[in-house]
C-alpha cells in the first residue's frame, strides 16, 4: 500500500512561506514583478528578470498543460506501481514539477500539451502539496 | 585562454575499472594520480596545483602529501573536470602555479569511503519544489525533458535506442569496457523499463574508478615522455539544479554557452573536428550535445546517429570508448571522456581514429545543470 509518509516533505523558508501558506488554503501562489510584470517561480523576494525587489504575490488560476514527464518504474514506498513525475506549464507562464494524479500512469493517458489543473493534498499540518490532474476530471466532478 | 599555451602531459585512469571493492574512494583518487604521475616522470613534490570534485581538494592534497600554491574545488557535477582543465590553464598562464594535478575517484558501485554524498536538504528550493514528487535521482530527472524534445523534434524511440547500439559497437573494441557484447535496437527497447521512455540500456552504468590529468605549459611539455596534448579551446557555464526550471527542454543553455566559447577560442570549424566526446549519462545526451554544439541542426541528431555518422567508420566518431552507457560511469564521468580524448590525441586509443588531430570533449554536470567543453589537439602549432 502506498505510504504517503515516505514523501520527503518540503521545509519552508522565509522566502517560500507564502507559497506553503497558500497551498494550505487551497491556492497556488505565484509572484509578479511590480516593475516589469514578469511572473516567476520558484519564490524569491526579487525579480529574476530585472532584479527589482518590488514584487507581489497573487493566486494563479491553477490551470496549465502537461509539458513533459517520465513514468518511474522503480519502486517507491509512496506509490503503488509506476508513477509519473511531470513538469506542467502554468497558464501564467512558469513551469513546476508535479505528479499527474487521477489519471492512468501510461503514455497513452499522459499526452503532452493536455490541459491539467491543480489540486492539493494535505500531507501534514504544515504542508499541503500541489498535484495536477487532467482538467476534464475536475469538470465532470 | 590562449590556444596551445597549455598541455596535458600526464593522463591515466585507475589501475582497475568497474568493481573495485578493495579501494576506498580517496584511494581511487590516489591510484589515478600516481598512475598519471608515472606517465610524466615527475615527483609528487613537482605538483604545485590541485583540483578535484566530489572530494575535498584539501583531503586529496593531504592524502597525497602535496603542498599546493593553487587549489580549485569547483564541484558542479561530472563536468567539473573539464572546468578544472579550463581553470588550471588560466592559473598556469597567470603564474599562480606551474604543474597542476586534477583527480577524480568515485566508489560509485562499491560505495566505500564516499564523502559528500549529493542531495540537498528539504529546505532548498529543489528540496521544496521537486523533492516531494519522489524522483529517483538522475534516472527520473535527467530524462524528464526528453518527451518534450521528442514532440518538438520528431525524434523517435528507435533513434534513442540506436545511441546505445552504436556505443556498444565502440565498446566492443575496448578491452577495458564494462559491456562489450553487441546489442540491437529491439533489444535496447525491450530491456527493463527504468523511467519511461528510458530502458536500462539507455541509462549509464554504475561502476568504480578514477582518473587523473597533469597539466603544465606547452613550452615545458616537449620535455615529457608522452606526446603532449595541447588545449586549444575551453568553455564552461551553469544553468539550474532544478530540472523543472531548465529554460528550454529541447536544448541546454549551459551546453550552448560552453560549446560556443570553446569553439570560438579554438578558432575552428565543425568540419575540422576529427573526434568527439559527449558525456552520455543517458542515451539522449548525445542528441543535445550534437545540436547545442552545432554539429547538427535542431532535431537532426537522431537521424545523424541512426545513419551511423557517429559509428565506426562514420564521419564524426563519437564516444569511442563506449561512453557512460558501455565503458564505465562512476557518477562523475567527465574525467573518463577527457581520458579518451587524450588517448585519441596521443594515438593510443583502443579504437584509435586514424590521423585524428582535433578532439572536442563536452561534459555535463548535474542534470543539465552545468557544462564544460575542452578542445584538444596533438598539433603544437
Amino acid at each position: 500500500m502506498a505510504d504517503k509518509s515516505k514523501i520527503s516533505l518540503p521545509k519552508p523558508t522565509p522566502e517560500t512561506e507564502h507559497f506553503w501558506q497558500g497551498t494550505r488554503q487551497g491556492a497556488l501562489k505565484l509572484q509578479k514583478c511590480v516593475d516589469c510584470a514578469h511572473v516567476y517561480f520558484p519564490p524569491r523576494p526579487f525579480c529574476p528578470a530585472c532584479a527589482s525587489r518590488a514584487v507581489s504575490v497573487f493566486t494563479a488560476t491553477g490551470r496549465g498543460m502537461l509539458y513533459s514527464y517520465v513514468i518511474n518504474n522503480r519502486p517507491h514506498p509512496a506509490f503503488d506501481g509506476p508513477y509519473s513525475i511531470a513538469v506542467v506549464e502554468l497558464e501564467e507562464g512558469p513551469r513546476m514539477m508535479t505528479n499527474i494524479v487521477n489519471c492512468d500512469q501510461t503514455p497513452e493517458a499522459l499526452q503532452l500539451d493536455m490541459p491539467v489543473e491543480v489540486l492539493f493534498e494535505e500531507l501534514s499540518d504544515d504542508i499541503s502539496l500541489p498535484y495536477f490532474q487532467p482538467a476534464t476530471v475536475g469538470a465532470t466532478k | 585562454m590562449k590556444p596551445n599555451s597549455i598541455a596535458i602531459v600526464g593522463a591515466a585512469e585507475t589501475t582497475e575499472l568497474g568493481r573495485i571493492p578493495g579501494s576506498g574512494q580517496i584511494q581511487l583518487h590516489a591510484d589515478a594520480a600516481l598512475n598519471a604521475l608515472a606517465d610524466t616522470g615527475l615527483k609528487l613534490s613537482d605538483i604545485d596545483g590541485i583540483a578535484t570534485a566530489g572530494e575535498s581538494p584539501t583531503d586529496v592534497a593531504h592524502y597525497l602529501g602535496l603542498a599546493p600554491t593553487w587549489v580549485d574545488g569547483t564541484s558542479v557535477g561530472g563536468c567539473s573536470f573539464m572546468i578544472h582543465v579550463r581553470h588550471a590553464a588560466a592559473a598556469i598562464n597567470e603564474g599562480l602555479c606551474h604543474t597542476v594535478l586534477i583527480t577524480h575517484g568515485e566508489s560509485g558501485r562499491s560505495n566505500i569511503g564516499r564523502s559528500m554524498r549529493g542531495g540537498g536538504g528539504r529546505a532548498t528550493l529543489a528540496g521544496q519544489f521537486e523533492g516531494p514528487y519522489c524522483g529517483m535521482g538522475p534516472t527520473t530527472a535527467f530524462t524528464l525533458p526528453f518527451m518534450r524534445y521528442m514532440k518538438e523534434t520528431g525524434t523517435t524511440l528507435e533513434q534513442l535506442a540506436m545511441v546505445a547500439v552504436v556505443q556498444r559497437e565502440w565498446a566492443a573494441l575496448n578491452p577495458r569496457a564494462t559491456l562489450r557484447e553487441a546489442t540491437s535496437v529491439e533489444e535496447v527497447m525491450n530491456d527493463r523499463m527504468i523511467a519511461y521512455p528510458f530502458t536500462k540500456s539507455e541509462c549509464c552504468l554504475v561502476t568504480d574508478g578514477g582518473g587523473a590529468l597533469i597539466l603544465t605549459t606547452a613550452e615545458r611539455a616537449k620535455d615529457f615522455p608522452q606526446k603532449p596534448v595541447y588545449i586549444v579551446g575551453t568553455g564552461e557555464s551553469v544553468e539550474t539544479n532544478m530540472i523543472s526550471q531548465m529554460g528550454d527542454f529541447t536544448s541546454s543553455r549551459a551546453f550552448r554557452m560552453a560549446g560556443k566559447k570553446a569553439l570560438q577560442e579554438a578558432g575552428i570549424q565543425h568540419s575540422d573536428v576529427d573526434h568527439l566526446m559527449i558525456y552520455d549519462a543517458f542515451a539522449h545526451l548525445p542528441f543535445y550535445g550534437l545540436e547545442d554544439l552545432g554539429f547538427c541542426g535542431k532535431g537532426e541528431a537522431g537521424a545523424f546517429i541512426w545513419e551511423r555518422n557517429t559509428a565506426i567508420g562514420g564521419e564524426l566518431p563519437l564516444n569511442t570508448n563506449g561512453g557512460g552507457l558501455s565503458y564505465m560511469h562512476s557518477g562523475m564521468y567527465g574525467m573518463y571522456a577527457l581520458q579518451e580524448s587524450v588517448r585519441q590525441m596521443r594515438g593510443i586509443a583502443p579504437a584509435q581514429i586514424k590521423d585524428a588531430k582535433l578532439s572536442v570533449c563536452h561534459g555535463v554536470g548535474g542534470m543539465f545543470a552545468a557544462s564544460g567543453t575542452i578542445i584538444m589537439t596533438n598539433d603544437p602549432s
